[in-house]
């Protein structure tokens, strides 16, 4: 046994690699899945219940299988039809795929057309020299042609090697043709040298097993590289019935046939003992037989045989642990192992836990859909498993479909989606999932197929009526095509949203060069698990306008951020910059007049503020991702936030009635005038200059049309003859925190310490939203019939902006001193800057008031040189000083 | 025996880069693709680059001759989709042996031009087998997954055809490459295999596959390991990979190839991966530092370029590796 070289092990393949080394164990080939050997699985194949069948060959795999054994020779069976349909659904499988195939026909048609379906190295079982030399050769070279190693019977023209010497010659022979006339690699050559039963009353059968563990040990010696394999249940057959019997000596066959060189054989592994359990005086009587070491063995056997009968190992089915989990995650394991066995099972119950079987499709399914999704995404799954993935949601929502119909009262779809390949391109495997996991979902697919031009897509999407197009691609000049349709349909006033899909799309490129060619939704669709949430939210009347707003104004932020990061996009210098300004119409606009002038402090009561608050960003403080309200009733997270809520409450109660947090505000509004377009004074009631704020400018080229913003714009030019306003303030909800977080941690109560600095801060932003509604209906007063919710409130929809420094519209720090200096706020109200200009303590919020009703939160994006250097000259720092603080907005 | 064998142990081999790249420069139109042979055919065959060899072989001559003139000691034939399958998207089955043959030809009399220049240094041409945009082993139907739209009887028909037409068109070596479903490659060297037979002769073959994603197996599931397991039963002149990786994303697939051969090894990454845009933009000064880096680990024995490569990338890649010794 010289096999040392590593060019010279048995390599397999299925999806993943199997390779027989001289350490490697004993190789375990599955042999359930023969329809000569398990009466179920010939009956699963004959009714063609290949789910049922594929169930069979995933059991052998998850029961350590190395290779599986496939076998169709049944007379009944079209051979050929039944291994490729069979072996091309175990392809779809990839748990199953990993492992290679061995491909079992005494036919060689059946062979062949296996060795056809298999994309891995498998391996022929077999070809022998039975039927003479010459079909030997031709069989041995199209197996290497097709790339497989091949299990050789000892048999020859004469028949099938029943003695040791037998054996060696017909081996020997097969052997040498096989090297040096086919030129096969002699490592992918295994040998099955007979086993034959034994204990069957017959004289010549008493040397059976010895001979083949002598055959076994001369081909591993004498023929370099070779292997050896055998079925071993054949040894035990006189027992049959006497399980017992059988797999004490099943065990002990492999176990003398192993230490004689058998390197891998068919095994049910569901009926092997183990060796060292099996019982001492048992295991003696079997090696009499096995190893012929008494004329009486046989005798002895059967007679003790009698009594260990009827005592059979029971064979536990293992529980499947999974079963026990809660429902959801029942079903998200089922979507992402991709097991339908269960699946109609689960989804009766999610329906009848839900008020409606639609939320099972949007709750449940979906829920595990974006887990695959998201694994799929990080390379943690690949396609095959996601296409398998796709076969539960279908057979989930095929349950699912009459419920919903029923609920309906007609059936009809959840919408038209028109689905095609643009022109140029031909790859549709992306788009045809898609098409089914939307069809899954109820949606009626119009599939146009591949290298589709847009007038045929326009054409058919206006004569169905359709709901949605989805376009896919792969390649680069796609891309084109999408953004070409996209205006073609916006010129035609067609509004239908788009989905775009496929390899060489993506968010950016949608959003900044398809979605502004169409005045309607164009949403990108990263993957098929997305796809029914997407066309669920185009097509529902209700979420419709919102999620379009949505897409537009995420889509609207990217394509900015995009620009403002791009490499070679184009700058503007500072002058064209500012020639560019946004011009508002100061001739025909008048600042309202602050009903206050000056600055003054605030103290509300904590509780006043409690309504104030945003709470979707404590639970993401909490690394709870969901919007509130409807994160409480989350199926994932939900108890979760239901619990921390409940806490937050409490803890909140606390706050109010104890007296922990103090709340204290300053503000000041003051006249202001915009000068030399990037700054903004304010003055004092005598005229005389109070403060400069310095504002930075946008410095990207914009289209065509849109301005180059900076704050400043937002303020009257000095020049206009108007009086303009503009305010500032600071608020802080933090004294009081630090120390009441010192005291939980000092009792190791973490949990608490988070909490109360998470609650401050939501107080601190609650407070500063108090404070400008009171600016605008009040103090200021520019808006005192503004009657807004709170959600209006946290979306921003009142008139005037808070924008603070830090932030995107003013990125620039330094502010801050400005403000402190305006306001006086740390002897006013002790809130302190740090070196670094954070705010102390950490629960406060600063910035400035600006009241124009055009003006809006926007994000400078980068910045050039020039600008730098032009704005710490007008701060009077150095350069470089400049640079260090403004270095994130500053491209390169 | 062919005259690669001594080159590639003489030194590392550089393959040329992309050619839908270099084509996609010329911009040409729906008429240029027709040139005045297809100006009637009923059926849009803008994009059908292989078609380029006919109706603008200046084009095609130019690409081979810009590449060989940067330092490629290899070309690619424009053949990539040159196959009944991959021609049937543009009702063009009839053209296949043409096609091909006209492709190696250009890139032939090219090649010889050069060889003739620089005696001690010939080039070669490497006929490009594409992967056809069908697979053999996935159903495109997930409602059906046992059914193929494409078989192995199939594919070995459609790539005997292109293997002749490229020998008969007087191609050095066949490359089978960009390789996402195993089995197509099977077939390839299947197809390759019983040409030889039929033609008496042999012909040095590299094959290529192709890692799709983070997941490092090729779109049909296969790890490295496994894809490489499956495609050694010939002997070949290279293994390795090429196309939807950039170079850096490429190492450590290549490294776990080259752990488990003995073939030389081959890479033709594509210039990083594309923007958002579809767009490659590293350039060639940027790959030839990661490429120095496959040479520093003493990785590779056949280097080149895919997507979004030019020249000037593979100037810059063969300049360096004249300074390396290949793989051993």
């Amino acid at each position: 046994m010289a096999e040392t070289d590593p060019k010279r092990y048995l390599k397999l393949s299925g999806l993943e690699p199997l390779i027989i080394t001289p350490e490697s164990n004993f190789v375990n080939i599955g042999e359930r899945t023969n329809v000569t050997g398990s009466r179920k699985f010939l009956r699963l194949i004959k009714e063609e219940k290949y789910e049922e069948a594929l169930d069979v060959a995933r059991a052998q795999v998850d029961g350590g299988a190395q290779i599986i054994d496939i076998n169709m020779d049944e007379g009944m069976l079209d051979g050929v039809h039944a291994m490729t349909t069979f072996l091309n659904l175990i392809a779809s499988e990839p748990d199953i795929a990993r492992v290679p195939v061995m491909i079992d026909s005494s036919k060689w048609e059946i062979i062949e057309a296996g060795l056809k379906v298999t994309q891995g190295k498998s391996v022929v079982n077999s070809i022998s020299l039975k039927e003479g030399e010459e079909n030997f050769i031709h069989h041995a070279k199209k197996v290497k042609r097709y790339g497989a190693a091949v299990i050789v019977m000892a048999f020859d023209e004469d028949g099938q090697a029943d003695t040791y010497e037998r054996r060696i010659e017909i081996c020997k022979r097969s052997y040498d043709v096989l090297v040096d006339k086919v030129g096969f690699p002699p490592e992918d050559i295994i040998f099955d040298p007979n086993i034959f039963p034994v204990a069957t009353g017959m004289e010549e059968h008493r040397k059976n097993a010895l001979d083949f563990f002598r055959a076994t040990k001369w081909i591993r010696t004498n023929l370099p590289y070779a292997h050896v394999s055998g079925g071993v249940s054949n040894v035990s057959f006189s027992f049959r019935g006497n399980d017992r019997v059988r797999e004490a000596m099943h065990s002990s066959f492999l176990y003398h046939a192993i230490q004689n060189g058998m390197d891998m054989g068919i095994v049910n592994p569901e009926m092997l003992e183990i060796y060292d359990e099996i019982p001492k005086d048992l295991l003696e009587h079997v090696e009499d037989v096995l190893l012929d070491r008494r004329d009486d063995a046989t005798e002895r056997l059967l007679t003790f045989a009698e009594n260990v009968k009827g005592d059979v190992k029971a064979t536990e089915k293992q529980a499947q642990e999974w079963r026990s989990l809660p429902i959801q995650e029942r079903l998200t394991h089922a979507l992402v192992r991709g097991i339908d066995e269960f699946i109609e099972l689960d989804i009766e119950e999610a329906r009848l836990q839900a008020s409606k079987p639609i939320e099972v499709i949007e709750i449940n399914l979906m829920t595990g859909m974006n887990v695959v999704g998201d694994l799929f995404g990080s390379g943690k799954m690949f396609l095959p498993q996601v296409v398998k993935s796709a076969r539960v949601m279908k057979k989930a929502v095929a349950y699912l479909l009459p419920f919903i119909e029923e609920g309906k009262g007609k059936g009809s779809s959840a919408g038209k989606v028109l689905m095609a390949t643009v022109k140029g391109d031909v790859h549709d495997i992306g788009k045809n999932i898609v098409a089914v996991v939307l069809g899954c979902n109820n949606f009626e697919i119009i599939d146009l197929g591949v290298m589709v031009p847009p007038e045929r897509i326009i054409e058919v999407a206006v004569k169905e009526q359709v709901d949605i197009i989805g376009l896919s691609g792969l390649i680069t000049p796609s891309l084109d095509e999408m953004v070409y349709l996209a205006k073609e349909m916006d010129k035609l006033n067609i509004s239908i949203p788009i989905m775009i899909g496929g390899a060489t799309t993506s968010r950016a490129h949608t959003a900044v060069k398809i979605a502004p060619q169409y005045r309607e939704t164009v949403v990108h669709v990263n993957d098929a698990s997305r796809a029914v949430t997407v066309a669920g939210n185009l097509l529902n009347s209700n979420t419709k306008l919102e999620y379009s707003k949505t897409v537009r104004a995420e889509y609207d932020e990217l394509r900015e951020g995009y620009l403002n990061r791009s490499r070679d996009k184009n700058f503007l210098n500072i002058e064209d910059a500012r020639k560019n300004k946004l011009q508002l119409d100061w001739e025909e606009f008048t600042p309202f007049q602050p009903n206050f002038i000056g600055t003054q402090t605030i103290y509300p009561e904590p509780k006043e503020l409690i309504d104030f608050i945003d709470w979707t960003p404590f639970f993401q403080t909490w690394d709870l991702h969901g919007k509130f309200p409807a994160i409480l009733d989350d199926e994932v997270v939900g108890e979760q936030a239901k619990i921390l809520f409940a806490d937050a409450q409490k803890m909140l109660k606390d706050i109010i009635a104890e007296n922990w947090l103090e709340a204290k505000g300053i503000y000041g509004i003051y006249p202001a005038a915009q000068v030399n377009d990037d700054d903004i004074e304010l003055y004092n009631e005598d005229g005389s200059k109070k403060v400069t704020f310095l504002t930075l400018r946008q410095q990207s080229q914009k289209t065509k049309g849109a301005p180059n913003i900076a704050l400043s714009d937002f303020i009257a030019p000095k020049d206009r003859g108007k009086t303009d306003y503009m305010g500032a303030f600071c608020v802080t909800t933090g004294f009081g925190v630090d120390e009441k977080a010192a005291e939980f941690e000092k009792a190791h109560d973490d949990y608490n310490s988070i909490m109360v600095k998470a609650l401050a801060d939501r107080m601190a932003e609650a407070f500063a939203e108090f404070l400008h509604l009171k600016i605008r209906k009040e103090i200021w007063g520019y808006a005192s019939d503004e009657a807004l919710g709170n959600d209006a409130l946290i979306k921003e929809q009142y008139e005037g902006i808070r924008p603070a420094p830090g932030y995107p519209a003013c990125p620039d720090h330094l502010e801050k001193n400005t403000i402190w200096q305006l306001l006086d706020v740390d002897k006013q109200i002790g809130v302190t800057l740090t070196e670094s200009l954070a705010m102390w303590p950490a629960s406060s919020v600063s910035g400035y008031y600006f009241a124009n009703p055009q003006s809006k939160y926007f994000g400078l994006g980068k910045i050039k040189e020039d600008q730098v250097i032009d704005y710490a000259k007008r701060r009077s720092i150095p350069t470089d000083t400049a640079k260090k603080w403004l270095n994130p907005n500053i491209a390169d | 025996m062919s005259k690669i064998y001594q080159a590639i142990n003489e030194r590392i081999l550089v393959l040329d880069g992309a050619m839908g790249t270099m084509l996609q420069r010329y911009n040409f139109s729906e008429e240029d693709f027709r040139g005045s042979r297809f100006k009637d055919f009923p059926h849009s065959l803008k994009g059908n680059n292989d078609l380029l060899s006919i109706t603008q072989p200046n084009a095609i001559r130019d690409v081979h001759y810009q590449y060989f003139e940067a330092g490629a000691d290899i070309v690619e034939t424009n053949t990539f989709s040159g196959t009944t399958i991959g021609m049937a998207d543009y009702h063009l089955e009839d053209l296949v042996y043409e096609l091909n043959y006209e492709s190696a030809r250009i890139a032939r009399e090219v090649a010889d031009e050069f060889t003739a220049a620089e005696p001690h240094k010939p080039r070669f041409v490497a006929g490009s087998i594409g992967p056809t945009n069908r697979t053999a082993s996935m159903s495109p139907d997930v409602n059906d997954p046992g059914f193929r739209a494409v078989t192995f009887d199939d594919l070995l028909i459609a790539y005997k055809e292109q293997v002749k037409a490229l020998i008969d068109g007087g191609v050095d070596l066949l490359l089978v490459e960009t390789i996402f479903d195993t089995l197509n490659a099977k077939a390839a060297l299947f197809a390759i295999e019983e040409v030889k037979d039929e033609l008496g002769l042999d012909i040095p073959v590299m094959v290529s596959g192709t890692i799709t994603d983070a997941s490092g197996r090729t779109l049909s599931g296969q790890t490295v390991e496994a894809f490489l397991i499956s495609i050694s039963h010939m002997p070949l002149l290279s293994v390795g990979f090429n196309c939807a990786l950039g170079a850096d994303q490429l190492k450590p697939y290549l490294k776990r190839l080259a752990h488990n051969t003995s073939f030389s090894i081959s890479a033709h990454p594509n210039a990083g991966l594309p923007n958002a845009f579809g767009q490659y933009d590293q350039t060639a000064e940027e790959m030839q530092v990661l490429i120095k880096e496959y040479l520093d680990d003493n990785l590779i024995n056949i280097i080149g370029g895919c997507c979004g490569t030019t020249p000037e990338h593979i100037r810059l890649i063969a300049e360096t590796a004249k300074d390396y010794q290949p793989r051993n």
